[in-house]
């Protein structure tokens, strides 16, 4: 149930960000992280960005899912 | 078909952290990982059978919907049944056995039951229907606790009267302290969660560490973020410490997130609860405050009480606490399965016994 997902803030109008999860667009409530900025990446649990991720690990995490996901396609 | 040179890195992170696994433990180490969202990434990955043998991997209290206290459930499944209610619930409630029904039997007899993802769909709900009672049910640990705090600030904010909060929510830190004293603990290191800490920060839970000796790492959701952590816990053991360290720095904070404490200390205040198969902990849970009361569904609702039952034959308490492991229940995979689950830890899809389960344990160790 905490389960949490990485995605990048796209665009911000009032409390509300829509994000890009990769490759989805969402919109979700910034109200707890009010200091956060568009391109930076949040963590999305339940509509809510929960937390602000370091930019560069959350690159490489989702680069790291990609990966995955692009191996599992390739039938490794 | 030639591997992704990305995949064969990630690949050979692994087999690095696996080698100094290996070479690390050399003699039996118990690690509890606390956190349901844990158990279900170390069963997609495989990583029990991974490890080597003297590394043992426990299942612990993390996953909210199993700790759900029986009373709750009853209490919940009465108000839903309420004409006029309609109940707006996360998907993993709705098949919850209480002692009689569950969610979707009392949606067949007509209840109104509404799946959502978020308080704000609930809160949708009630401003379209100002002649329903919405009432969302307020299950979680400190993750999930500030998106329903935002929701009855919201509510009370914008004066939504027909909305309201059964609260239920638990926190982590005491009934870590309950593991640690308890005797029949045989854990030697804990695997602590990403998402509540990125909440609460380390300071709450670092006592496990200094005060009971039990090394802790606040770890992340990836196969690689877990390995890591393990290897963190090895070597404090190796180097004789016992600390907390924060593995998942990409996202934890040694603070948390100071505006979402601040969002649950306004409106949630600490009282006593009871988790399923372990018994009341003090202090545990998280009530709805004064000032907030019009939007409490207990007190709306003057809300029995209802008597805590044990299932009979289900062990979700022993598994709970680590003592056995799911299979080691007399009930599992025969009269108790996903598609007709006995106890709480088989229904939710981060429940121990669910995820033993899911990922190919099906037969009786
Ligand atoms: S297998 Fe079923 S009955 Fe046994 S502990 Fe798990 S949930 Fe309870």
């Amino acid at each position: 149930m905490c389960l949490a997902i990485p995605a990048k803030v796209v665009t911000m109008e009032g409390s509300m960000a829509k994000v890009d999860m990769m490759g989805n667009v969402r919109v979700v409530s910034v109200l707890l992280v009010p200091e956060v900025l568009i391109g930076e990446y949040v963590l999305v649990h339940a509509g809510f960005a929960i937390g602000i991720i370091d930019d560069e690990s959350a690159k490489e995490t989702e680069e790291l899912l990609l990966e995955v996901a692009n191996a599992y396609e390739e039938g490794e | 078909m030639p591997m992704k040179k990305e995949s064969k890195n990630l690949l050979a992170k692994a087999g690095e952290y696996l080698e100094e696994i290996k070479a690390l433990a050399q003699s039996p180490f118990t690690i509890m990982e606390v956190c349901g969202t844990h158990t279900v990434a170390i069963a997609k990955n495989a990583l029990r059978d991974l490890l080597p043998k003297a590394v043992r991997l426990i299942s612990g209290p993390g996953c909210p919907v199993c700790v759900t206290d029986s009373s709750d459930i009853d209490r919940y499944l009465y108000l839903a049944a309420q004409p006029k209610v309609i109940t707006a619930t996360f998907g993993d409630m709705i098949r919850v056995p209480g002692t009689k029904k569950n969610l979707q039997v009392l949606r067949a007899e007509g209840a109104d039951v509404r799946v959502v993802y978020s308080t704000q769909d609930a809160l949708e709900l009630a401003r379209k229907n100002l002649d329903k009672e919405i009432v969302f049910l307020g299950i979680g640990f400190e993750t999930t606790t500030p998106t329903v705090a935002v929701s009855l600030e919201t509510a009370k904010l914008e004066g939504i009267e027909n909305y309201s909060v059964l609260a239920m929510h638990k926190v982590v830190p005491p009934v870590l302290r309950r593991l640690a004293e308890d005797d029949e603990l045989v854990v030697d290191a804990f695997l602590d969660p990403g998402h509540v800490c990125a909440i609460i920060g380390i300071e709450p839970i670092k006592f496990m560490a200094e005060d009971y000796g039990k090394p802790s790492v606040v770890t992340g959701f990836e196969a690689l973020d877990i390995l890591e952590a393990i290897v963190m816990l090895l070597r404090q053991r190796v180097e004789g410490r016992s600390e907390i360290e924060i593995q998942y720095k990409r996202v934890v904070k040694v603070e948390g997130n100071p505006h979402a404490k601040m969002f649950i200390e306004r409106v949630f205040e600490p009282v006593n609860a009871s988790w399923r198969g372990i018994g009341l902990i003090p202090q545990s849970g998280l009530g709805i405050r004064e000032e907030y009361s019009p939007w409490d569904a207990a007190k709306k609702f003057s809300l029995p009480v209802f008597d805590s039952q044990e299932i009979p034959g289900c062990r979700c308490g022993d598994v709970l606490k680590g003592l056995i492991y799911p299979t080691q229940c007399p009930l599992y995979g025969r009269r108790c399965t996903p598609m007709k689950p006995v106890g709480p830890c088989m229904v939710s899809t981060e429940g121990s016994c669910a995820t033993y389960y899911q990922y190919g344990q099906r037969s009786v160790d």
